[in-house]
């Protein structure tokens, strides 16, 4: 993770809101309070509209056709590849493969790492804060009989990944790839991923991160931190839905057989067979999500604008405001204290169900996510089985509203005394 | 700030929501179903004794919840006591109807009065992510009536 060497231009929160025409709504009569961007960011100006001016004006399918309109679409699909590559400081944008979502780029590398170039015996290790994208397509893989283990790394009472679990569960060698979050989606609980990287790299491991949640709220150099798959999603960045990335080391895409079949992904074809495109074409069989990925270019130029150390240093200020208002809340459970948080805030009031409390705060024009957010064994882990309402904030995100829902909370809890 | 939540969270739904009635095990019962709501981690399990001549004798359940889903149990189980399995059915159904519209215009004859008592869950007929909250009990209880293991609110 790389560390700004400079004081961070401060972000101007208010001129931020303005980008994000959403936010000028009223929900039941209230200002939308809008504090479940874990789940979807909300799309800021500049991204509606170059996927507007995109179909308006410069939409063909890419890598078909020779003629001007494809030619310009295709650039613009490049583009959006190279940008995604620079995003995540890759060597080469052909390291960079587009999907749908996360969960695809998981579910890539669990089909084809996973069935392609994993040896029975071999093992994946995951840790019990994963959303279920990083969880279910490896327990598919355990159990489709190629031999390959699944194990479970634990998580600390502080809601911390084990590191000293983790160290055990690699120290026979049979652990071939480490899949674990970059960001708990219901901890906040940022890992420490250059240490995840010594540890299994030193133990003959590759290397996944799930970047779903940090790739929002940090810079992420994907050369710097080691790793060898990294993903992320375009709808929490701001971008459209419909549009993931998967970032592979080119040396391991080249090993690894395709995942779907189709157009596009072929060098030739006969009846008989088919020989594959080099990456990253290998792996986006059919169209692909031209005008998402334009959508995600211009996200990842809004926040590149903006800056993340700017939206770092403000999301931990809010952080900091959170953890002070959330904590004088009475009769309020905060779930995990790591010492490295983003902002994501799950927690559960002692005389309210989390969907009883995501009711009242809705009436309030506050939007929270209730419920166990893909993480069903976290939830187990730490006996919250009835689930819990998560706040999380995006770089719109106000003090202010942190005290609205301080607030509301409080007046929940007098609700049902 | 919440006043306006007094229609859905009217003092029978809290009253029932926080102290539910009939909150326990039946060891000899007749039928039982497991009632689950994946979405939102409602988790149920009903019991029920039938009578000689087939009537509903007991209910009772326990579990998980939010308070609607919890009183919507915890009223039911006190409505179908004494009824057939037919018409304790037929007050899943209506149920079901006042959830998702708010009115049940053929709730008259022999159940009406309990129609009436259940009428506070037709508040949730304004909150469609709430609806399956008053509903899960319900299904739970048709399953067991037919012998079925499992109901999913889903």
């Amino acid at each position: 993770m790389s560390v700004a060497l400079q004081p961070a231009p401060a972000l101007d929160v208010a001129r931020v809101r303005r980008d994000f025409p959403i936010l000028a709504r009223t929900v039941r009569g209230k200002p939308l309070v809008f504090l479940d961007s874990a789940a979807s960011a909300q799309k800021p100006r500049a991204v509606i509209e170059a996927m507007v001016r995109c179909m308006e004006t410069a939409y063909a399918n890419v890598h078909r056709g020779a003629y001007h309109l494809s030619e310009v679409a295709t650039e613009s699909y490049e583009a959006a590849r190279a940008a995604a590559a620079r995003f995540l400081n890759a060597a080469d944008p052909r390291e960079i493969v587009f999907t749908r979502n996360s969960t695809e780029a998981i579910n890539l590398v669990a089909h084809s790492w996973g069935r392609g170039v994993m040896r029975p015996g071999q093992a994946v290790l995951v840790s019990e804060m994963e959303h279920h994208a990083n969880l279910v397509p490896w327990q598919m893989l355990r159990d489709d009989g190629r031999g390959i283990g699944l194990r479970v790394c634990r998580v600390t009472d502080d809601g911390e990944l084990d590191l000293e679990d983790l160290a055990a569960k690699l120290a026979d060698g049979k652990v071939g790839l480490v899949a674990v979050t970059h960001m708990s989606n219901v901890l906040g609980t940022v890992t420490p991923a250059e240490r995840i990287v010594a540890l299994a790299h030193a133990h003959g491991a590759k290397v996944l991160l799930d970047g779903s949640q940090a790739a929002v709220h940090r810079r992420v150099d994907v050369r710097a931190i080691g790793c060898d798959f990294y993903c992320f999603t375009g709808h929490k960045l701001y971008g459209p839905t419909g549009i993931g990335v998967l970032w592979a080391r080119l040396e391991h895409l080249e090993r690894m057989p395709p995942f779907l079949g189709g157009g596009d992904m072929i060098a030739s074809v006969t009846l008989e067979r088919s020989e594959w495109a080099p990456p990253p074409a290998k792996f986006e069989a059919g169209t692909p999500p031209i005008i998402e990925a334009v959508g995600l270019h211009a996200a990842l130029d809004y926040v590149a604008a903006i800056g993340l150390p700017a939206i770092e240093a403000h999301e931990r200020a809010l952080v900091d405001h959170a953890m002070r208002r959330l904590c004088g809340v009475e009769g309020l459970t905060l779930l995990g204290r790591a010492q490295d948080r983003g902002g994501v805030f799950s927690f559960a009031l002692d005389n309210a169900h989390p969907h009883d409390l995501s009711t009242l705060l809705d009436r309030a024009g506050i939007a929270v996510r209730a419920g166990r957010h893909c993480a069903e064994p976290l939830h187990a882990r730490f006996g919250l089985e009835g689930g819990t309402c998560r706040a999380s904030f995006g770089l719109y995100t106000t003090r202010e509203e942190i005290d609205l829902l301080a607030d509301a909370l409080v007046r929940a809890r007098e609700f049902f005394a | 700030m919440f006043d306006d939540l007094r229609d859905l969270y009217q003092e029978v739904i809290l009253d029932h929501g926080r102290k539910p009635r009939n909150f326990r095990r039946i060891e000899d019962a007749d039928r039982s179903a497991r009632g689950d709501n994946p979405m939102c981690g409602d988790r149920m399990e009903l019991w029920l004794k039938l009578s000689p001549e087939g009537r509903i004798a007991d209910a009772a359940f326990q579990g998980r919840g939010c308070a609607i889903s919890m009183a919507s149990a915890s009223l039911m189980t006190e409505t179908v006591k004494g009824k057939t399995p037919e018409q304790a059915k037929e007050m899943g159904e209506k149920v079901r109807t006042l959830a998702m519209t708010g009115t049940c215009p053929a709730c008259d004859g022999a159940i009406a009065e309990d129609m009436e008592r259940l009428a506070p869950l037709s508040g949730v007929h304004e909150f469609p992510s709430r609806v399956k909250c008053a509903t899960l009990a319900w299904h739970t209880l048709k399953a067991a009536l037919e012998g079925a293991k499992e109901a999913s609110s889903e």
